[in-house]
């Protein structure tokens, strides 16, 4: 039954994935595209983890974990670059 | 047994939720109803996943692994922190709200 | 609110647990090995680098910190429920607003996570303190402050302040004693 679920969950942001980078394109403003591209990090995580749970190892995980900090930080330096024009003032 | 109906229940829970974070950044009319999405629908999708991983690998030949508690933490500590960052550059970049939000003129220009 | 903590080799107690903690979860073991060095790491880490930092509150009652954490978490799922159900409804139906909230809160760690519990939780955003620091000229003393936030379906703008003082700032004075 597990593999069935696996699909369909991989499936759901499979889709996701694609509405973000729908989002991406279209944008209209800046900030719009930073959103996106914060909520298709996320996403990834989410992937990785379905990933790991499908093969059975629990190797991803630190992959995972360094995904969210570089989502995080790149996050807050562009956002830090639309409000100042600068990242290091 | 059980732990692979928990697991099954928790991962649609999540997919689910990051499903509906997606369409909530798709659908929604402007910026500062979209964000509402992700920083909340999608956090509580990526915490029921991770749970489910902990259960799953918690029945498995690996044993019990803590290290997703770790992510689930990360992400509630940083979700709040990226929205903030990003509804202040939303207000720097002075974004058209949509017609009809009440209380525009709270907005003080920095 | 106290800034000193009672013994000087032990400046942030609670940040100490906090990194012990994530010390043992990042290597997935309590051997005797790994709880020396994460001991180690929790009482050296904070002596290095507490004299980088401002002086921030301590907390002084961490019986109810916990319930109130227990009562976040709580939130977060009752709140993301609703705004899934907002999401998948009809968007026209929605009254987006932003909406102040005073507050009485004046350091700004507690400040910072009161905005990230109102982030978190029931359809809201938080967006801005107001007045902004810098604006301030000098040697004058910062009036009442604000908390803008960003409502996704406004009811009732009274009730929602209420709500947000009493269930999030209230116990937050009650922990930090400010």
């Amino acid at each position: 039954m597990l593999e069935i679920v696996l699909l369909i969950v991989f499936s759901m942001i499979g889709i996701s994935l694609l509405l973000n980078l729908w989002r991406l394109i279209i944008g209209p403003s800046v900030p719009d595209r930073v959103l996106a591209l914060d909520t298709m990090y996320i996403n990834v995580i989410a992937l990785i983890i379905l990933y790991s749970i499908s093969m059975g190892t629990g190797l991803y995980f630190e992959a995972a974990l360094l995904i969210a900090m570089l989502g995080f930080i790149s996050t807050v330096a562009v956002c830090k670059y639309l409000l100042r024009g600068d990242i290091i003032e | 047994m059980i732990s692979e109906w928990v697991v099954s229940i928790l991962l649609l829970f999540g997919g689910a939720f990051i499903l509906i974070g997606s369409m909530g950044l798709i659908k929604l009319p402007d910026f500062f109803m979209r964000l509402h999405g992700p920083t909340k629908a999608t956090t509580l999708g990526m915490a029921s996943i991770l749970i489910a991983a902990m259960v799953f690998f918690a029945n498995s030949k690996t044993g019990l692994s803590v290290k997703e508690i770790l992510i689930t933490i990360f992400l509630l500590i940083t979700a709040p922190i990226s929205g903030y960052m990003l509804i202040k550059s939303a207000i720097h970049h002075k974004l058209k709200a949509k017609e009809g939000t009440k209380g525009l003129d709270n907005i003080e220009d920095d | 609110m106290r800034l000193q903590a009672r013994y000087r080799w032990l400046p942030t107690p609670f940040r100490s647990l906090f990194l012990f903690l994530i010390w043992l979860l990042l290597n997935n073991s309590v051997s005797p090995g790994h709880l020396v060095l994460a001991t180690f790491f929790a009482i050296f880490i904070p002596l290095l680098s507490f004299s980088l930092r401002d002086p921030q509150p301590l907390i002084l009652k961490p019986g109810l910190a916990l319930k109130q954490l227990l009562i976040v978490l709580y939130d977060i799922v009752v709140a993301n429920l609703q705004v899934a159900l907002l999401i998948i409804g009809p968007a026209k139906k929605l009254r987006p607003a932003f909406v102040k909230v005073p507050i009485d809160l004046t350091h700004d760690m507690p400040i910072t996570i009161l905005a990230s519990c109102v982030s978190l939780t029931p359809g809201t955003v938080s967006a801005e303190v107001y007045p902004i620091p810098e604006s301030l000229s000098e040697g004058e003393e910062p009036s009442q402050r604000y908390l803008l936030i960003h409502v996704l379906d406004l009811k009732d703008e009274e009730a929602l302040i209420k709500l947000i003082k009493q269930r999030y700032e209230a116990p937050l004075k009650e922990i930090f004693q400010c």
